[in-house]
């Protein structure tokens, strides 16, 4: 038998956890002198009371979604693939590729051009350390840590060098207005509705569909039931069949494209130029994103737009109030560690709990330990 | 009348909803062998960890020679003088036996006193209990019954005079086991109380003074060992009148559908676990593959199923075996006809959190009734677990409940109803019983015989010589990666499969345990 | 709550802009943080001072968290009403580009880039000049023949101050040798001030006993090795000469807080004029810092030529080259 029920596993713990983590940065927050409360005031407001919180708050959720999903396919083959940064920040490239390299008439002839480039290059790079995993044992964690670091580097080189713009920045040239991908405000304000302006635009409608294309291949398909099983346990895949090899590639090939496409929403849809540091962390983000939704698309999507909400509430509160950045970077940081790396924190006194309050009589077929 | 060593009153404890102890209440006179016996899942380990510290009861309380005592810990069960042997050691691999006797009972921050406190105490120890082990090997370089014995040593150096052990004989031959049990009784005559785990009635019957059999959760019943018979015993523990012996016919063996020859596998670290192997099993017939754990027989039936690489010939029904390349998965394999029950069914014939469906398709999921376009039929696979389960008898008949939230046994019958239902030509079985309830056995038993009168062939491998004896056609004997020799069951018996498993052939001589261990410990250089 | 209604979105915020007249200035601090001891903080200095001189004024501020939300933070500060916006450095110029025609009620100003828009005003500073006059402070107070350039990171801009210490210090010593050093090429070489630290060090051991940090918070690391060498350095900025006094031979003042108050000022009365507005060393906008900190290491002499080529220079009499005007540089190679 399960410990928890699911509905706790899915929504109570993550709830205590967002509630513990928020108490924790009140505290913080109260030390440094200032209300807490209208620290959090501020900070719901700021994400969620009007539609250009909503916007900025939905823009950074489809990062996090794109970053999210990638870490929670490879959590279901058992890879820990924390080189999402890395794998964005190339598929980043990708897409300027893309978007510079042709005068787009359309953006709807750029973006799924984009989408190919952006998932290809994020996949070409997760793919060196998945077959250093896969044949030769490297830890996946440290292959794909470390090319984040490389995956850094060579993008300053380029941008210092061959794609920099004339100029002293080193960001690249301005993509074609026929790349723009359509704003919220755009699509919305064609229909009729009044949206604020903000950098959300129709990735959000992308990083959807990859939510329910993700959920499609693990429950669905073959190969998903094969990632699963590889994930459970590798040596019953050998027992069943399942090339481990294969699964492994497959797997981080897939994850590597998901973070990847996070580029399409922050370069193509915003920036419009490639930047140096256009991932802002949302690779690492993406952890904590699966760890909360569970690996779960639907879980993961709503993890990534309460992160959304954090970092535009964050962004607001820093405008408001005097509390000083350092201080909002480590209120994230607290959501982050007790949603992500605390959870056992939470799990099994919860699970104490439940289990002195559901006493039932054995049932037939069930084993006691 | 002395107070008894141990006594338990009304222990209860539950994991959520299943009540693993029921109000438990035993006594355990010192000076007694005490056994205690129960499928699994009965609820004797749960019990054994509540008094060792490990759990917590949540009502009852525990008397340690009359005294009333609590154990919220291990370490409080050490000062109770309580000692435990667990079914795994716990053991540091790249210790000296001094080192790990000492470990965790220094008596200072330098060791070297207490090694020489302990090198004395160790050989007074030996001395009195046959417990002989040299103090300066390394437990990797020691067989398994050696190993158990530094778990023995250990408890003693705590000054334990309560001593339980968890399924001590699961991994030790015959005379091993005997070996053991001669220390039991020496323990015993020194005034230690000893309680003993296990789940075989022979064991009981020849060691145990009285004996208490749980059934799950409850202690049904507690006997002088003297006055009870295995049978009513076997039905204490499952609550109804079983067969212990297999029931089946003499065999009709046709022509050949596994040849092997000359099969040799190395594993990865480059130790060679199969050193050229050659047998056949035959239509109708099953091969009984015996022989102490780690002496590979499980790279046999890896290698054969296509989980791992291997050299040599093999054939199926004439047909020659890709042992080596693109052919060699295990995916070919049942599409040759080959299935496979695993030896273990948690780690690779199940995938313990899916559900029990999901693992009814489990290595047969690319089978195309299983496919809808490109996706998977989902309704098709639950279908056909649903009359699968039905079939078998899987308790509870639910395909949506996980994989680890059934019984060893019925987990066992899930694996058996997906393999046997393939109508395969070859059932390669691994250790079919381990862990499964006696209930459960008769059936699974009665399936394999099935499958064999059926016409088909079967490889079985286990460690319990009692199923090797009762399901085997023909018995092989495997020892470091070579069969020692074939025999058929009416013409053998323990005694001479228990030396053969030592890689001693000349069986009609005496041969002492010693020897017996250091042959085993040299063939499969450490434990497993 | 007053702060509610700016936040119900950016068309409402952008009429409330539009309407205001007096309407608070901006000011965003860019990335290296707001005490860099060096640019960012000579023009929070600089909206400081403007505050204390402008009894009951306010204005709002907010700091740069990365590279890739300078389009957010700017259109933040647009949409609730700053004005003028001014934000610092030449990384903003492209995103600037961008949002200034968006706002058009909207007066920006940029420092050290020029932003060709109608509503943008563009500080420039004459950073050539300004670094002559401590080049040549630096070739006479060199006793090894040899003085020393650390950058942050490697842009035009920099070379500018770069080439123009060069010139300085070849006029004062034609035999001198210059070694130029950049801490990166990226954005990061801004704040990072233990590689600011190694360049000096190495710089010290191939001969170097003056060193100029153009380097941002870098500098600080530079100066610090400097100081603990025993050699001299200089400063850029903002006067940092009280940072290791006895070591720090001058500082090369780059009046951003002069830039950020004239502005502010300005708005204020609504005189701010757009286009380009050059700072050099005739209107001060660029200086050589002397107080009590250096008095005791700048001869007379120095003071006699560095005051000598000032007035040169403002008259017209003395061109000290501009490496942005040809990306080259006469006195030094890269």
């Amino acid at each position: 038998m399960d410990k928890l029920p699911k509905w706790a596993d899915v929504a109570l713990i993550p709830l205590i956890n967002l509630i513990l983590a928020l108490i924790v940065s009140g505290l913080v927050v109260a030390l440094i002198g200032q209300d807490p409360f209208e620290a959090l005031a501020i900070m719901v407001n700021g994400a969620v009371g009007s539609t250009y919180g909503w916007g900025y708050t939905l823009f950074y959720a489809t990062n996090f979604i794109f970053t999210g999903l990638a870490v929670a396919i490879a959590f279901h083959a058992r890879l820990f693939n924390i080189g999402g940064e890395g794998q964005a920040q190339l598929g980043s490239l990708g897409v300027a590729l893309v978007c510079l390299m042709v005068p787009w008439p359309h953006w709807l002839i750029a973006l799924p051009v984009a989408i190919l480039g952006g998932g290809l290059f994020g996949a070409a790079w997760a793919a060196i350390p998945a077959y250093l995993q896969a044949t030769r044992g490297s830890h996946i964690v440290i292959t794909t840590i470390m090319f984040n670091f490389i995956a850094s580097a060579l993008l300053v080189y380029l941008l210092v060098s061959a794609l920099k713009a004339p100029g002293m920045a080193p960001e690249s040239a301005r993509f074609v207005e026929g790349s723009h991908l359509p704003t919220a405000r755009e699509v919305l304000g064609a229909i009729g509705i009044d949206f604020a302006r903000t950098p959300m635009n129709v990735s959000f409608i992308v990083a959807l569909l990859a939510c329910w294309g993700l959920w499609l291949l693990l429950w669905r398909t073959r190969l998903g039931y094969e990632i699963r099983a590889f994930g459970h346990s590798d040596k019953a895949a050998v027992y069943a069949g399942i090339n481990p090899v294969r699964i492994t590639m497959i797997t981080m090939l897939i994850s590597g494209a998901l973070a990847g496409l996070m580029a399409i929403n922050a370069v193509m849809g915003e920036q419009e130029r490639l930047l140096q540091d256009n991932v802002l962390g949302a690779g690492f983000v993406g952890i904590a994103v699966a760890l909360m939704g569970r690996s779960h698309p639907v879980g993961v999507f709503i993890a990534a737009v309460l992160f959304g909400a954090l970092y535009q509430g964050g962004a607001e509160l820093e405008f408001e109030t005097s509390i000083p950045r350092e201080m909002i970077v480590v209120i994230q940081a607290l959501v982050i560690l007790f949603t992500g790396a605390l959870d056992g924190m939470v799990r099994s006194p919860l699970e104490k709990a439940f289990l002195r309050f559901r006493r039932q009589p054995d049932k037939p077929g069930v084993p006691a330990e | 009348m002395t107070a008894p060593a141990i006594e338990l009153k009304g222990i209860s404890k539950s994991f959520g909803p299943v009540q693993a102890n029921k109000d438990i209440a035993i006594r355990v006179m010192p000076g007694t062998i005490h056994g205690i016996i129960g499928e699994n899942g009965a609820g004797k380990s749960t019990l054994m960890s509540i008094l060792y510290g490990f759990y917590k009861a949540d009502t009852g309380e525990i008397f340690i020679r009359g005294e009333r005592t609590e154990i919220p810990d291990s370490q409080a069960a050490i000062r109770a003088g309580i000692g435990m042997v667990f079914q795994h050691f716990k053991l540091v691999q790249n210790f000296t036996v001094l080192e790990n006797i000492v470990l965790g009972a220094e008596d200072g921050a330098l060791l070297k006193g207490s090694l020489s406190k302990a090198r004395t105490l160790l050989k007074q120890l030996s001395e009195e209990y046959e417990l002989h082990v040299d103090p300066d090997a390394k437990i990797e370089d020691l067989g398994v019954g050696m190993q158990q014995r530094v778990e023995i040593l250990k408890a003693l150096y705590r000054r334990a005079d309560i001593l339980i052990l968890d399924e001590p004989t699961g991994v030790l031959t015959p005379a091993e086991a005997d070996h053991l049990f001669r220390i039991l009784e020496g323990l015993k005559r020194e005034g230690k109380t000893i309680i003993l785990i296990t789940h075989k009635l022979r064991e009981i019957m020849e060691t145990t003074d009285t004996v208490s059999v749980m059934r799950r959760g409850e202690m049904t019943a507690t006997v002088k060992t003297a006055e009870t018979t295995p049978q009513e015993l076997a039905e204490l523990m499952v609550g109804r009148e079983v067969l212990l012996r297999v029931d089946k016919q003499a065999a009709t063996p046709g022509e050949t559908v596994l040849n092997v020859e000359n099969l040799q596998v190395v594993d990865g670290s480059g130790v060679e676990r199969l050193r050229g192997i050659s047998l056949n099993v035959k239509r109708g017939e099953i091969l009984g593959i015996c022989g102490v754990a780690g002496n590979g027989q499980s790279e046999l039936l890896e290698v054969l199923g296509g989980m791992r690489p291997g050299k040599g010939r093999v054939t199926v029904n004439g047909q020659e075996l890709d042992l080596t390349g693109a052919e060699s998965d295990a995916r070919t394999r049942r599409r040759r006809g080959i299935a496979h029950v695993p030896e273990d069914r948690q780690e690779e014939g199940l995938i313990m959190d899916f559900f029990a469906w999901e693992n009814v398709a489990f290595g047969y999921h690319d089978d195309a009734r299983y496919q809808r376009g490109a996706m998977m039929n989902n309704d098709a696979i639950r279908e056909d677990a649903e009359a699968k389960i039905a079939k078998f008898d899987v308790r509870p008949a639910n395909c949506w409940l996980k994989a680890k939230n059934f019984s060893g046994g019925n987990q066992q019958k899930i694996v058996i109803a997906r393999e046997l239902e393939r109508n395969p030509d070859l059932l390669l079985v691994g250790q079919p019983t381990r862990g499964v309830d006696i209930g459960a056995i008769e059936f699974i038993h009665e399936q394999i015989v099935a499958l064999r009168d059926a016409g088909k062939a079967v490889l079985l491998v286990s460690v319990e010589l009692d199923e090797i004896l009762s399901l085997s056609d023909r018995i092989a004997v495997i020892f470091d990666g070579r069969i020692m020799g074939e025999r058929l069951p009416s013409e053998t018996d323990e005694r001479e499969l228990g030396l053969l498993m030592a890689g001693i052939t000349d069986t009609d001589k005496d041969h002492s345990v010693d020897e017996i261990e250091e042959n085993l410990a040299h063939a499969t250089g450490k434990a497993g | 709550m007053t702060t509610m209604k700016t936040l119900l979105g950016a068309v409402a915020a952008s009429a409330l802009a539009a309407g205001a007249a007096m309407a608070e200035p901006g000011l965003i601090i860019d990335l290296g943080g707001k005490f860099d001891k060096s640019f960012n903080e000579s023009a929070y200095n600089g909206a400081q001072r403007w505050v204390e001189d402008n009894d009951g004024a306010d204005y709002l501020e907010t700091e740069l968290a990365s590279e890739a939300q300078r389009e957010q933070t700017m259109r933040r500060m647009a949409d609730r009403g700053a004005n003028p916006v001014v934000v610092l450095g030449f990384a903003n110029g492209s995103t600037l580009e961008q949002v200034a025609p968006d706002y058009p009620e909207t007066n920006f100003v940029i420092v050290d880039m020029v932003v060709d828009q109608p509503n943008v005003q563009s500080i420039v500073f004459a950073e050539h000049q300004g670094s002559y006059l401590v080049g040549m402070m630096a070739a006479m107070a060199s006793e090894t023949g040899t003085v020393s350039f650390v950058g942050g990171m490697d842009v035009p801009l920099i070379r500018k101050f770069a080439c123009g210490y060069a010139q300085g210090a070849k006029a004062a010593n034609p035999d001198v040798e210059v070694i130029a050093n950049m801490t990166g090429t990226t954005p990061a070489a801004w704040n990072d001030p233990v590689k600011g630290g190694e360049l000096t060090r190495s710089q010290i051991s191939q001969g170097s006993d003056v060193v100029f940090a153009a380097a941002g918070g870098t500098g600080v690391g530079v100066l610090q090795a400097a100081a603990d060498e025993g050699e001299l350095a200089i400063g850029v900025d903002s006067n940092q000469n009280y940072l290791h006094p006895g070591n720090m031979l001058t500082s090369m003042v780059k009046r951003v807080d002069n830039a950020v108050y004239d502005a502010f000022t300005a708005a204020a009365e609504g005189e701010l004029q757009t286009g380009i507005v050059v700072k050099d060393l005739s209107n001060d906008g660029v200086g050589v810092a002397m107080d009590e900190f250096n008095e005791d290491l700048v001869t007379e002499e120095m003071m006699a030529a560095v005051e000598e080529a000032r007035a040169a220079i403002v008259s017209g009499e003395l061109e000290v080259h501009d490496y942005t005007s040809d990306d080259s540089c006469p006195a030094l190679t890269f």
